[in-house]
C-alpha cells in the first residue's frame, strides 16, 4: 500500500504540491488525472525519491519511502517514462534487461537476454527487435520496450507516466490494454498519471483528480461520471468553462 | 536604482561564483569517491577509454605535428636574428614537452571530449534517462561519471606523451627537410636536452587536464536545464569552463614544477 500524507513541494516560489493526501491499496490501479503543470509527475517522482518533498510523509507498506535500503526499495518498482527514456547507447534487449545485467538482480547474460526477449514478446514485439537500437524504433515501439523494461524484473509496484502521450489513438489503445492486462496478470499495484480520459477508463480501478496542488476528488472509476465534483466534471468533459481556469 | 546597485550586483556575482566553485568542488569529490568505491562498470569504462583515448588520437596527432613543425620554423627564423639557429632541436623539445604538448592536447580534449560528455549526459537528463537509471537502481555518478573521469585520468597523460613525441617529430621533419639540419645531431640534441622533470611535468599536466575535462563535461551535463537550449548551454559552459581551468591549472603546475 502506498500512502501520501500532506506531501508538499515547491520549486522556488512556485508551490506545486500544497498537501497531497492519497492512499493506494495493494493490487489496485490508481490513475491520477489533472491538467498540465498541476504536479502529477512531481507526485510520482516524490514517491520514487527522484524529488525530495519539502513536507509530508510517504509510506510504502507502512515504511517511510525515504528510509532504509534504497536499492531494495527501488527493486520493488518498475516505471514507464513519458518518452520511454530508453538508453540510446544500448540495444533494445539490454535496455529491457538493464536491471538483470547488473546489481543485486544480476543474471547470466544469456538468461537475461532470454527474459528480455520473453518480455518483448509479452508487449507484442518480435524477437528481432531485441538487437535493434532505440533510435531505430517508432514511438509506439519505444513505449512497448519501455513497458517491457518496467516489468522485466517483475516489480510489485509499477508507475506509468503519461503512457499514451504522443501516440495515435490505435497505438494508445494497444498500450492501454497492455498495461491493464499486465497489471492484472502480475497482481501489481499501479500508479498512472495521465490526462488522456480513454486511458483512465481502460486502466483505472480508482481515480484521483489533482488540481492546484491537492487531490480534489478520489473514488472508483465507475463513480467518476456522476461524482458531482465541479473540477472533475469540467476535466472529464473537457469544458473550457468551470472552476479550472482554461488559461493557466 | 540607487548608487549602491552596482555594488549589490557585484556582491551577487561574487556569491554566485563562490557557490559555483563550491558545487564543482563537491561534485569533484563525489565523482572521485565513486571512482574508488564499487560497484564498478567495466564495460562503461572500456567504452570511455576507447572514446576519450583511442578516438582522440587523430586530432591530437594532427595538432601536435603541425605545431611542432611551425615551432621549428619560428625558432629558426627568430634564432637567426642573433645567430642561434642551432637551438631549434632543444627549444622545440622543451616547448612541446613542457607547454605546447600538454596545453594543446588539453584544449583539444576540452573541445572534443568535454563537449561530447556534456551533450550526451545533458540529453540523457532532459529525456529522463538519468531518472530511469535511478529507478533501475543504478547510481548515475557511478555509471556515467566515474568511468569517464577514470578513463580521462588515464588516457589524457598518454595522449600528451604521444602528442609530445609527434610534435617533436614534426619539428624534426621540418628541420631536416627544410632547414638542412643533420638528423642524427638533431635527435641527439633533443634527447640530451630534455630532463626527467620535463617529461614528468608533461604527464602530470596531462592527468590534471584530463580530470578537468571529464569533470566539467559531467558536471555541466548533470546540471543541464530543460530542452535543446539547456543542452546547448551545458555544452557551451562545459567547454568554456574546461578551457579556462586547463589554462589556469597549466600556470599553477608550471609554477609548481619549474619555479626557482
Amino acid at each position: 500500500m502506498i500512502v501520501m500524507e500532506n506531501v508538499q513541494k515547491a520549486f522556488g516560489d512556485h508551490k506545486v504540491l500544497r498537501g497531497v493526501d492519497l492512499h493506494i491499496e495493494k493490487g489496485t490501479s490508481m490513475v491520477i488525472i489533472g491538467g498540465s503543470g498541476t504536479g502529477k509527475s512531481v507526485t510520482l517522482k516524490c514517491v520514487l525519491g527522484l524529488i525530495q518533498p519539502d513536507a509530508g510523509r510517504i509510506l510504502v507498506d507502512g515504511k517511510p519511502a525515504a528510509a532504509g535500503d534504497r536499492d531494495a526499495f527501488l527493486a520493488r518498482f518498475g516505471m514507464l517514462f513519458q518518452g520511454a527514456a530508453l538508453f540510446d547507447s544500448l540495444p533494445v534487449w539490454q535496455n529491457v534487461a538493464f536491471r538483470l545485467l547488473r546489481g543485486s538482480l544480476k543474471r547470466p547474460q544469456a538468461e537475461a537476454r532470454e527474459i528480455a526477449v520473453e518480455k518483448l514478446r509479452r508487449v507484442g514485439l518480435k524477437a528481432d527487435v531485441a538487437d535493434k537500437f532505440p533510435a531505430e524504433l517508432s514511438g509506439g515501439m519505444q513505449k512497448r520496450v519501455g513497458l517491457a523494461r518496467a516489468i522485466a524484473a517483475e516489480p510489485e509496484i509499477i508507475f506509468f507516466d503519461e503512457p499514451t502521450t504522443g501516440l495515435d489513438p490505435i497505438m494508445a489503445g494497444v498500450i492501454n490494454d497492455l498495461i491493464r492486462e499486465i497489471v492484472v496478470e502480475m497482481g501489481a499495484t499501479a500508479m498512472t498519471i495521465t490526462h488522456d480520459m480513454s486511458s483512465v477508463r481502460a486502466i483505472a480501478d480508482k481515480v484521483a483528480m489533482l488540481h492546484d496542488g491537492v487531490i480534489k476528488w478520489t473514488g472508483p472509476v465507475a463513480g467518476m461520471d456522476d461524482s458531482g465534483d465541479p473540477y472533475l466534471d469540467q476535466f472529464i468533459h473537457g469544458r473550457a468553462e468551470g472552476p479550472i481556469e482554461a488559461v493557466r | 536604482m540607487t548608487w549602491l546597485s552596482p555594488i549589490g550586483a557585484l556582491g551577487r556575482a561574487v556569491l554566485t561564483f563562490l557557490a559555483s566553485v563550491g558545487q564543482v568542488a563537491i561534485f569533484a569529490g563525489r565523482a572521485l569517491s565513486h571512482v574508488l568505491r564499487p560497484p564498478f562498470y567495466p564495460r562503461e569504462f572500456l567504452n570511455a577509454l576507447l572514446t576519450i583515448g583511442w578516438l582522440s588520437l587523430p586530432v591530437v596527432g594532427l595538432t601536435a605535428i603541425f605545431t611542432g613543425g611551425a615551432l621549428a620554423l619560428q625558432i629558426y627564423a627568430g634564432g637567426a636574428r642573433f645567430s642561434a639557429e642551432a637551438v631549434v632541436p632543444q627549444i622545440v623539445a622543451i616547448g612541446m614537452v613542457r607547454e605546447l604538448g600538454p596545453v594543446l592536447v588539453g584544449l583539444m580534449i576540452a573541445a572534443r571530449v568535454t563537449s561530447s560528455i556534456a551533450a550526451e549526459i545533458a540529453t540523457m537528463k532532459v529525456t529522463e534517462q538519468i531518472d530511469a537509471l535511478v529507478t533501475l537502481s543504478t547510481n548515475p555518478m557511478k555509471y556515467l561519471v566515474a568511468p569517464r573521469v577514470l578513463a580521462a585520468l588515464i588516457t589524457v597523460p598518454l595522449l600528451v606523451g604521444i602528442g609530445d613525441i609527434i610534435g617533436i617529430a614534426g619539428g624534426f621533419a621540418v628541420a631536416v627537410h627544410s632547414l638542412d639540419f643533420n638528423p642524427a645531431t638533431y635527435l641527439i640534441n633533443t634527447v640530451n636536452f630534455l630532463e626527467t622533470r620535463d617529461v614528468v611535468s608533461s604527464l602530470a599536466k596531462g592527468a590534471a587536464f584530463g580530470l578537468i575535462a571529464a569533470l566539467m563535461g559531467c558536471y555541466y551535463g548533470m546540471q543541464s536545464g530543460r530542452g535543446a537550449q539547456g543542452v546547448g548551454r551545458a555544452t557551451k559552459g562545459s567547454v568554456e569552463a574546461a578551457a579556462v581551468l586547463i589554462l589556469a591549472a597549466n600556470f599553477v603546475l608550471t609554477g609548481v614544477f619549474f619555479s626557482i
